[in-house]
């Protein structure tokens, strides 16, 4: 079963008398454990497609499953729910709380979300900063630490609740080539340990190689697919 | 619970200067609110407790229309041997009180063989006027301090008389008087002492007994122009007025109408008015209070939604339900008003006990050096940390709200 399904989905924004579609009555499907980007220029909807699949902003038109779950009908508190249970963010300015340490950020939505256990929150949390090569890093404010560190303790706290998906939104445009490189090669990683499917938007094009299944958005269509694997249809 | 607290706290850190200057304002009302309430509560109660303790007791009863001429001493408005007994026994019926003293109130001339004045009295049995206005011995300056306050053919002059008339402890003064026939009396006295005047009716008022103002008066048995009551506790006040009110409105005239008046304290004395104001300025002094940390800590809260909507975008993005969102900002409010209520309340004790350590005397009408004793009652404080600490969880719900509303992916892209 697809972990993602989408059907004629349209995004249309209403301001006053002005309608802007920014998707236009697009298909695919993302399987489970896939890592796939949607790239395109600005303004071709890359943001707006994975704000639909984060439960973050709802379809006008068309339908989209998110793990079996039709995102369409959910209301705010559904939504929030179901964004806490199966999906990880990471964005493109990290979006760290600066008021916690790294081990706090990381242990956010285990404990503000899902309410877990301390103890096991604990080992959780070590086990994924270890994952992520931060490990040694835990105490240390957001401030005290670099951009790549930054993302990688993002990609932790994305993972941390066992989410089934990753949305990830230009996550290394504001990292240097090689910083960029190893998150993208990070994530890979994740996948593979975690089984978790990545979805990210780029228009970086060497980012975008290491994807194994490219979504080509152009004007909120969805042009063309560059598959390197079995994962994903248009 | 815990880490919502300890995530608000932290980010009250985070604007470190921001959260002192805000809890400084709340601790500077909390410590003007509560020293005012101590300062005018003691000073209230002081007067109170002079007034009702060293002059005219908790409740006082009348013949019925006595108040209304009372600036005449009438003499015709004496309650009769009956009626004081009618008295004695329904107030004998009644728990709450402790003592009452019968009193003759005249007008007099006063003559000290040279020179002749009016003068108010308050004739009454001695013994029995110390259990009911306990404080009146104090008010004794000069004369003899041991012993009954007066005897037959002794009087306590007031303050004012003593130094206008030049007349001295030991002094013989004459009183004259017309009773209420018209018909004149005179009698010679031996001055026994001087009274301090204080504020309020009778306050400047000398002191006889009552058997001499009879003889003065030429009263032949029983007539008693006031009976003054002293409770067990004040707190009883209302409860005995009603009892005594009750009973009393039983007895008509022939005319149908009420041979008794029983007055509070409060109906007494026009100090009542100043409690009331100084009732009415804590109130307004709490809502200033109120205005001072409502008007902060909203202004606070505001800031800080605005200065974070990128974080609440972020939480709101990982699943953070707008429940715990809206939690999270209360709790900041919640914990900048424990904070500046712990503070004032520990800088408002340590400032009452520096007032009553240094001793501070004030002048109030015509008394002078009384001793300042602000004191406050766990009740007060209690109420003044919940209004602060409501107030400020009240004023932090508004942005709070709005954090928790705030659309994710507006809030995400916010810069």
């Amino acid at each position: 079963m697809s972990l993602v399904t989408a059907q004629h989905l349209e995004k249309t924004y209403r301001m006053g008398d002005i309608s802007v579609t920014a998707i236009r009555g697009v298909d695919f499907t993302i399987e489970p454990a896939s890592f796939v980007s949607f790239v395109g220029p600005s303004g071709s909807g890359k943001s707006t497609l994975l704000n639909m699949i984060g439960c973050l902003d709802p379809p006008t038109g068309g339908t989209l499953q998110v793990a079996g779950q039709d995102i369409a009908r959910m209301d705010r508190r559904q939504a929030a729910k179901f964004r806490g249970e199966h999906i990880g963010f990471v964005f493109q300015d990290f979006n760290l709380l600066p008021v916690l340490t790294v081990f706090e950020n990381v242990e956010y939505p285990l404990l503000m979300v899902q309410n877990w256990p301390a103890r096991k929150r604990k080992q959780r949390v070590s086990e994924l900063l270890e994952a992520v090569g931060m490990g040694d890093q835990g105490k240390k404010y957001p401030s005290q630490i670099s951009g790549g560190q930054k993302q990688r303790v993002a990609v932790a706290r994305a993972l941390v609740t066992n989410a089934k998906l990753v949305l990830a939104d230009e996550p290394t445009a504001n990292l240097d080539g090689e910083t960029a490189n190893r998150i993208i090669h990070l994530m890979k990683k994740m996948r593979d340990e975690f089984d978790t499917t990545f979805v990210f938007s780029t228009h970086d094009p060497k980012v975008m190689r290491n994807a194994e299944i490219v979504f080509t958005l152009e004007d909120g269509n969805l042009l063309k697919l560059h598959s390197n694997q079995e994962g994903a249809h248009a | 619970m815990l880490n919502v607290i300890k995530i608000a706290a932290r980010n009250l850190r985070r604007y470190l200067r921001r959260t002192i200057l805000t809890s400084a304002l709340i601790t500077l009302g909390v410590c003007a609110v509560l020293l005012f309430i101590s300062i005018t509560g003691s000073f209230k109660q002081m007067m109170v407790g002079q007034i009702t303790d060293a002059m005219l007791g908790h409740l006082q009863v009348h013949r019925r229309g006595y108040l209304a001429s009372i600036d005449n001493l009438p003499l015709n408005r004496n309650l009769n041997e009956k009626q004081v007994r009618k008295v004695e026994s329904i107030m004998g019926g009644i728990d709450g009180i402790a003592s009452y003293s019968e009193r003759i109130r005249l007008g007099a001339m006063f003559s000290n063989f040279t020179e002749t004045t009016n003068i108010r009295l308050n004739a009454f049995i001695p013994d029995r006027e110390v259990k009911t206005v306990p404080l009146l011995a104090d008010r004794v300056l000069e004369g003899k301090k041991d012993g009954p306050l007066l005897e037959r053919g002794q009087i306590l002059i007031p303050e004012l008389i003593a130094k206008g008339m030049k007349v001295n402890v030991g002094d013989s003064i004459v009183l004259v008087a017309n009773n209420k026939d018209g018909s004149v009396n005179g009698k010679t006295f031996t001055v026994c002492g001087v009274l301090e005047g204080i504020s309020g009716p009778g306050g400047r008022d000398g002191a006889i007994h009552l058997e001499d103002a009879k003889e003065l008066l030429r009263i032949a048995g029983v007539e008693i122009t006031e009976i003054a009551i002293r409770l067990k506790n004040m707190a009883l006040l209302p409860e005995a007025l009603a009892a005594l009110q009750s009973a009393l409105d039983e007895f008509k005239d022939k005319n149908g109408n009420p041979v008794f008046e029983v007055h509070s304290w409060e109906k007494l004395s026009p100090f009542y008015n100043i409690a009331k104001m100084i009732d009415l300025m804590t109130f307004f002094i709490k809502i200033l209070l109120v205005a001072i940390v409502l008007v902060s800590i909203m202004n606070v809260m505001i800031m800080a939604v605005y200065e974070r909507i990128n974080e609440i975008g972020t939480i709101a993005a990982i699943g953070t339900q707008p429940g715990r969102i809206m939690a999270l900002f209360v709790a900041e409010g919640f914990l900048l008003g424990v904070l500046g209520t712990a503070l004032g309340t520990v800088i408002s004790l340590i400032s009452i006990a520096a007032i009553n350590a240094a001793g501070i005397n004030f002048d109030f009408g015509r008394q002078s050096n009384l001793l300042l004793t602000p004191t406050i009652g766990a009740g007060d404080v209690i109420s003044i940390v919940l209004i602060v600490i409501g107030i400020a969880v009240a004023a932090s719900m508004q942005p709070a709200f709005k954090a928790a509303r705030m659309d994710p992916i507006t809030a995400l892209r916010h810069v």
